[in-house]
Order: structure tokens, then C-alpha cells, then sequence
């Protein structure tokens, strides 16, 4: 009788099949990357040393540049040098006006909600530009680790609506990563600082970066991180205390608000230093390079720069009692602050945070890079690399979902800080004879009005079987998964007649232009699309195939019987023929055909996997039948 | 597959009665989700994904059907009686009625008190105090099971959602009013 090791389900035994995995914060001014290596996950430089890519994509004549060499050119090529692109995904227009003179770009709008950049290289999105970034940080992971990454995780604001989140989504395919999840940043945080301390509890993560400000309240319970609520605002960052600063400084020296944008970056650039060195000193001299010629000299204390943000830290600090509310918490019963991201490190911030939760932040990780860190360490668990045992995030949906309903009212059908993944379905009918199409508009937000929420998408349901008016029942059913996008499908239920559901997003990309653009910048790179694709499959096919057998060695023989495990050993011969061919399409369908034959089993591995967690126990011998 | 016709209390191995243990319950439900929860599939197959998906969704509305007292309520009353009784049914109890409209009334007038919040915590308070008096009755109706106390544990159920929008209300006002400082 043989003994052997049996892990849980879906988790690999052996140790050969180890992927290699990342974790990616693409953030508003800086992005990372980070890696598991000989068991400790750290950050990626550069070939000089620099962890930190500022996301700063130049579009010049002969190549993209992504990063500092980006940023120095960005005065001399201000039109083609994008920066902050993390401020406009998954935004329309009217958001991006809103934004004003603060952006230098070109704006154009095309036929789609999508607004796109006017750059040498064409109308980009700004998808596009966070592509080129992503790119970037995979190159370097490659490189470090000395192979082809199997998924990355990529952070995005816990408050990021579901448009951003795909618009973050739909950045990595395109640039031809596979996303194993999409990591709220302050749950990454959680997790880079809760596997050192170990310590159970409830947990608060301050997450200020460049650009948005995020607060999660989490409850850790050996190794369950478990989100209670979260809040914050994707439209306020550290950027906004250097935008306070260079108003004080305008106001002083006397610049108008017209001023060209050269003269705005230099000043925002002064204020941010300004900034980071009253971190450390009491004041600091200034001197700004005026229009005309001359110079304006001028000194910033701490009081006065203390004055100048603490609106913009009250804002933040009524997100955190906002949040602790919807956690049903006093802010005496946080354990601990975790502060996240760069502006962290301002004094006034640290004050008035450690005042409100009556605890002295902890601040010992560096705030730039915790968040990486976080995903790296979910990355390899995603992966596979590890054993069952390892954390578990439990994560919410941030924004409440609703339906359009009569009069402009919008009706909530998943309220915020709901677990994910989560579903609520709605039935519906049809007002006129014979009617076989239904328009659905989904929001997100907190208000009563369509007005004062953000439009998701626009859901066609087509196919109904035409019938008398109010007699079709119509099923609908929306589902938000682990990432925190949405799906929806619909069916009719009388007839059992499953609708056909368009998405039209209102502030993204449609799967064609993803296409297009995939074609475009493959046809730049000089890359064939057929063979793009048929690696792809390969790729996926070889997944199935290895899942299966790791599968098959552990519980193959307990599981199946001796004319079952034919069956699937058949299908996985075929597979493993015609993967072996290039014919991308004849692969997709036997990859297809293996999964479609091997649902059986896999349904019992779920029900054995859901037998034993019940039970409590790992079985750790097999026992002959 | 996770079987759906299984009822939530049979999903957690947990007894069908209203009391629950709540420690146990979270220990089960933590024990579910490592086993189905889609970050462990995340290197699976397409339709692995998809039950995955599917059975940790059930998953999470299993465990907060049976986290909150009133939709614990509501789920045992659907299971017992066919009918968890519609958001949209109302009580008759007169007495009753009349508190909750004296509670809003209170709510309106907050804004003009000299103490807002603290008026609004007093709102609060009292609504409590009705949520703990009704749990506790309702405990003891799902306990006995007769015909007739199922029939009162509906009616408990009705008021339990009166009281919960106003406490949603009152809320949304201590929210506005903090907003203010």
C-alpha cells in the first residue's frame, strides 16, 4: 500500500512545476514590481539601482520610453510625455475636463466614451499608456527571474469603481499579461505587514498615494484577512498637498493661473520638494524662476504648510470615520494603522491619523514599496507555489451597485463593503407586446439619483422570446467577482431561453479596440498576431494538461473509477496531440473538449475539497479501495 | 458541485435552529473559503473558475444570511413556512407604529437640537434596545416551532425591519451631521 502526500485540491505537489509570478503596483507617480526569491518577496530595480519607475511614458520619434529618461524629457515634450495616466483609466471625458488645466495633454474625443491622448504615435488611451508601464515591470521581472511569468498580481485602489478596475485589466492584456487578481493596495499593504506580525486583530490601512487615498479596516484571524469596509477617494492624493503648497507659493510670487504648463510642472516639482523636506527640517527655503526672468525667493515653515493641507488630511480623516462607521467599529477597537504611500511620511498626516485611532501609526515597512511587496507574496500563493495552509483575502466591493429605474432614481442591488464575490439577481419584464430586447443601466455609487452616480454600462439583452407585454420573466443576474468586475446574464425563465447580453461600457474599451490595439502595437513590435495567439493556447492547453495530471496523481485512483480514469486519460492524450500542432483554434477547442470532459471530476475534487475543510483535516494517506 | 439545494445551516454543518454559534459558524466559513475561494483556482482551468466563482459566491451569502439576526430570521421562516414574508408587509400593532414615528419625528427635529449628535445617539440607543427586545422574543418563538409562534416570529421580523430602517436613517444622519465638523 503506498503513502502519499496528499495536498488540498487545485493546490500543485510537485515541486517542478513551480511558476514564476509578480506583483505590480502601478501607481499615479511611481510604479513597482516585486518578486518571491529564495523565500523573501522584495522589490525589482533597475539597472541603476532605482526601485521605484516613475509612470511617466514618452511617446518619442523611434521608441517608448517609460520612466525617469521619461520624466526629465517631459518639459521638452510635454504633448507626448504622459504621466499620471492612473488619473484618467477608466474615466470619460467630463472627468478629465473636471481635471482641468492641471493636465498639459491634448485631449480628443472619439466616437467611444473613451477619451484618448493626441500623441505622435496617435490617439492613445490612457489604457494604452498604462500598457507600456506594465511592460516595463515585466521585462524586469523576466529578466530577474530567468523566465516567462505565469500571472502577475496587479494592485489597483481599493475605491477603484469597476470601470477603472477593468480599464487596470484590460491595460494588462494589452500588454500581454495574464492577471491572476487584481489586489485592493491597503489588503496588499495588510498583507506584506501581517505575515511578519502575526498578530490577530482589527487592522487599519491608510493608503495615500499620488493620486487616491483608500482606508480599509480589515480583521486578521489567523491568516484570514478579512475586509470589514472600505472608503477613501480616487481623486485625492499626495499630489493635492503639492497643489496646495504651489498655490501658496503663486499666491506669493505672484504667478497668474494661466501660466504656461512648464512653468506649472516646475512648480508642482518645487512643492513636492518642499514638501518632503519639511518632513525632516522646520523650514525650508524656496526660490522660483519667474516668467520675465527674475526670481522670487520665499521660505515655507512646517505651521504654515501644516495650515495649508490639513483641509485636504480632514477630507481623509472623515473618509476613515466614515469607514469605521460602515465597519460597525470605534475607532479605539483598531489595533493598529498601517500608513501607505510616499506622503505618508508627512508629519501633519502621521498627527492627525494617530490622533483620530489613538494609536501611533506604524510606519516601519517603506511606504513606497509595501504595497508591491503585498502582491508579490499573493502572486506566488495564486500561483500554486505554495501549500493551502497560506492566507486567504476576503475583499469588498467598494461602491454600492444599482439599476436605473423610472424617474432617473437609481435602486441599489449590491450595497458597498458587500464580500466578494457576490451575486444579486433581479427579475424583470417586458412592457409591450412582443418585446425582445431590454436596455440595462448599471451605476455604482451611494446617491439616489442616476445624476450623482457613475454610469458602468449599458446591458442589451436581446433574445427574449417575444410574448404577451408583463408575461416574460426575465432573470438577472449580476455577479462581481474576486477582482470586483462585473458580469451579467440574463434568462428567461419561462422558457429557459438564455438572452443574449451586449455590454456597451460607458467609460471602456470595448473587446474590439482592445483587439485593434492589440493588432496595432503588435504590428509596432513587429509581432505576428497568429503567433501571438497560437502560443496562447499552447500555453493554456500546457496548464490544463499539467493541472490535470497533478490532479490525477493525487486523487486519481480514490476518486475515479477504472473506466472513468480511461475517459480522462483519453482526453488528455488527444490534448496533448493536437497542442503539439499550430493550429491555434483546433487547440482552443480541445483544450474546450478536455475541460467539458473532465467536469465530472473535477466537481467531485470541489465536493471532496468542501468535505474535508468541513472535517478539518488534510488526508494524509491513501486508502486502497 | 456545491449542492444549491442544500439549505445554509447544512452548508456549514451547523444545526438548523435560530441560535448560532457564531465562532463556529466563522470557522466554517473560513474553512469553505480556503477550500473554494477563487484565488485558489487562479492557475485552474476555465470551468474549475467558474465553480469556483459560483460556489464562493454561495458561500458569502450563506454566511451573511446567517451572520445577520433578521436575515437569519427571515431564511428560517423561508424554510419553514415557504415564505420569508416580503419586505413589503407591515404590522398592525398600533403602540408600535406610534414609537417609530415618534423616533422619526425625533430624527427630524435632530438638526434643530442644540446637541444634534447627541440627539441622534439617543435615537440610535433606543433602537437598539428595540432590535435586542425583539431578537430575544424572536429567539424564543423559533424555539418553541408551533404554528402559532411561527405566525409571531413573522410579525417580530416585520417590526425588526421598521426598526432597521430607522436605524439606517438615523445613521445616514449622524453620517451628514459628523460630515459637518
Amino acid at each position: 500500500m503506498a503513502l502519499l502526500q496528499i495536498s488540498e485540491p487545485g493546490q500543485s505537489a510537485a515541486p517542478h512545476q513551480h511558476r514564476l509570478a509578480a506583483g505590480i503596483d502601478l501607481g499615479t507617480t511611481n510604479s513597482l514590481v516585486a518578486t518571491m526569491r529564495s523565500g523573501v518577496a522584495d522589490t525589482l530595480p533597475d539597472d541603476f539601482g532605482s526601485h521605484l519607475l516613475p509612470s511617466v511614458v514618452r511617446f518619442a520619434e523611434e521608441a517608448v520610453i517609460v520612466g525617469d529618461e521619461a520624466k526629465v524629457a517631459a518639459a521638452d515634450d510635454p504633448l507626448n510625455t504622459i504621466a499620471s495616466a492612473k488619473r484618467l483609466i477608466g474615466r470619460g471625458l467630463d472627468d478629465v475636463k473636471r481635471l482641468g488645466s492641471r493636465l498639459p495633454y491634448e485631449f480628443v474625443q472619439t466616437d467611444t466614451a473613451v477619451p484618448r491622448i493626441r500623441t505622435r504615435r496617435g490617439d492613445l488611451s490612457p489604457t494604452e499608456v498604462s500598457a507600456e508601464v506594465l511592460k516595463v515591470l515585466a521585462a524586469r521581472a523576466e529578466t530577474a527571474l530567468g523566465g516567462e511569468l505565469s500571472g502577475v498580481v496587479i494592485t489597483v485602489p481599493a475605491y477603484f469603481d469597476e470601470a477603472q478596475r477593468q480599464a487596470t485589466k484590460d491595460a494588462a492584456r494589452l500588454a500581454g499579461l495574464e492577471v491572476f487578481r487584481l489586489l485592493n493596495e491597503p489588503t496588499a499593504a495588510a498583507v506584506a505587514y501581517g505575515l511578519d506580525k502575526d498578530v490577530d486583530g482589527i487592522h487599519a490601512v491608510y493608503d495615500l498615494g499620488g493620486g487616491t487615498f483608500d482606508i480599509s479596516i480589515l480583521r486578521l484571524r489567523r491568516g484570514v484577512f478579512e475586509v470589514l469596509a472600505t472608503g477613501g477617494d480616487s481623486a485625492l492624493g499626495g499630489d493635492d498637498l503639492d497643489f496646495a503648497v504651489a498655490r501658496w507659493i503663486m499666491e506669493r510670487a505672484g504667478i497668474d493661473d494661466d501660466a504656461s504648463h512648464t512653468v506649472l510642472r516646475r512648480l508642482m516639482r518645487d512643492a513636492c520638494a518642499a514638501k518632503e523636506a519639511l518632513s525632516e527640517t522646520d523650514r525650508v527655503p524656496l526660490r522660483v524662476e519667474l516668467s520675465n526672468g527674475t526670481q522670487w525667493e520665499g521660505e515655507l515653515d512646517r505651521t504654515t504648510f501644516d495650515t495649508l493641507i490639513d483641509p485636504i488630511v480632514s477630507k481623509t480623516v472623515a473618509a476613515c470615520r466614515r469607514c469605521l462607521r460602515d465597519a460597525g467599529l470605534r475607532p479605539g477597537e483598531v489595533k493598529d494603522v498601517v500608513m501607505v504611500g510616499g506622503s505618508t511620511r508627512v508629519p501633519r498626516v502621521r498627527e492627525r491619523v494617530g490622533e483620530l485611532f489613538g494609536t501611533t501609526p506604524l510606519v516601519d515597512r517603506d511606504p513606497d514599496r509595501v504595497v508591491a511587496i503585498g502582491a508579490a507574496l499573493q502572486a506566488d500563493v495564486l500561483a500554486g507555489n505554495k501549500s493551502a495552509d497560506e492566507m486567504l483575502l476576503l475583499d469588498v466591493i467598494p461602491l454600492s451597485l444599482g439599476l436605473e429605474t423610472m424617474g432617473g432614481l437609481v435602486e441599489k442591488i449590491i450595497p458597498r463593503n458587500t464580500t466578494i464575490p457576490v451575486a444579486r439577481a433581479q427579475e424583470f419584464t417586458t412592457f409591450k407586446d412582443g418585446q425582445t430586447a431590454m436596455a440595462i443601466h448599471v451605476l455604482q455609487g451611494e446617491r439616489d439619483l442616476v445624476a450623482d452616480c457613475r454610469s458602468l454600462a449599458r446591458f442589451e439583452l436581446r433574445g427574449i422570446p417575444p410574448m404577451v407585454a408583463g408575461a416574460a420573466r426575465i432573470l438577472v443576474s449580476f455577479e462581481v467577482d474576486a477582482d470586483g468586475l462585473l458580469n451579467v446574464t440574463a434568462i428567461e425563465k419561462s422558457s429557459g431561453v438564455k438572452a443574449q447580453v451586449e455590454v456597451k461600457p460607458s467609460y471602456g474599451l470595448t473587446d474590439a479596440e482592445i483587439e485593434s490595439m492589440l493588432r496595432d502595437s503588435m504590428a509596432h513590435a513587429g509581432e505576428d498576431l497568429q503567433a501571438r495567439r497560437l502560443r496562447e493556447q499552447q500555453v493554456e492547453a500546457r496548464r490544463a494538461l499539467e493541472a490535470l495530471r497533478a490532479a490525477l496523481a493525487i486523487d486519481g485512483d480514490a476518486l475515479l473509477d477504472a473506466s472513468e480514469r480511461q475517459g480522462v486519460e483519453d482526453a488528455l492524450l488527444r490534448l496533448e496531440e493536437i497542442a503539439a500542432g499550430d493550429d491555434a483554434q483546433a487547440i482552443k477547442i480541445a483544450t474546450d473538449d478536455l475541460e467539458k470532459a473532465c467536469a465530472f471530476y473535477v466537481e467531485r475534487r470541489m465536493n471532496r475539497s468542501i468535505r474535508d475543510a468541513m472535517a478539518g483535516h488534510k488526508v494524509e494517506e491513501l486508502k486502497q479501495k | 458541485m456545491l449542492d444549491f439545494s442544500k439549505s445554509h445551516f447544512e452548508l456549514f454543518g451547523l444545526p438548523l435552529s435560530y441560535r448560532v454559534d457564531s465562532g463556529l459558524l466563522a470557522e466554517r466559513y473560513h474553512a469553505l473559503q480556503r477550500s473554494l475561494h477563487p484565488d485558489r483556482y487562479a492557475v485552474a482551468g476555465e470551468r474549475e473558475k467558474r465553480l469556483s466563482l459560483q460556489a464562493s459566491t454561495r458561500v458569502n451569502e450563506a454566511f451573511q444570511t446567517l451572520k445577520d439576526p433578521l436575515e437569519r430570521a427571515r431564511y428560517l421562516l423561508s424554510l419553514h413556512t415557504g415564505d420569508s414574508g416580503g419586505e413589503k408587509e407591515t404590522t398592525q400593532d398600533m403602540a408600535f407604529l406610534m414609537e417609530q414615528m415618534e423616533l422619526r419625528e425625533a430624527l427630524s427635529e435632530a438638526k434643530d437640537q442644540s446637541d444634534p449628535i447627541a440627539a441622534v445617539d439617543a435615537v440610535l440607543d433606543r433602537l437598539a434596545d428595540q432590535t435586542s427586545g425583539l431578537l430575544d422574543q424572536l429567539e424564543a418563538c423559533f424555539e418553541s416551532g408551533s404554528e402559532q409562534d411561527l405566525e409571531a416570529a413573522r410579525e417580530l421580523v416585520r417590526k425588526l425591519q421598521f426598526v432597521a430602517k430607522c436605524r439606517v436613517e438615523a445613521e445616514g444622519l449622524e453620517a451628514e451631521l459628523d460630515e459637518l465638523l
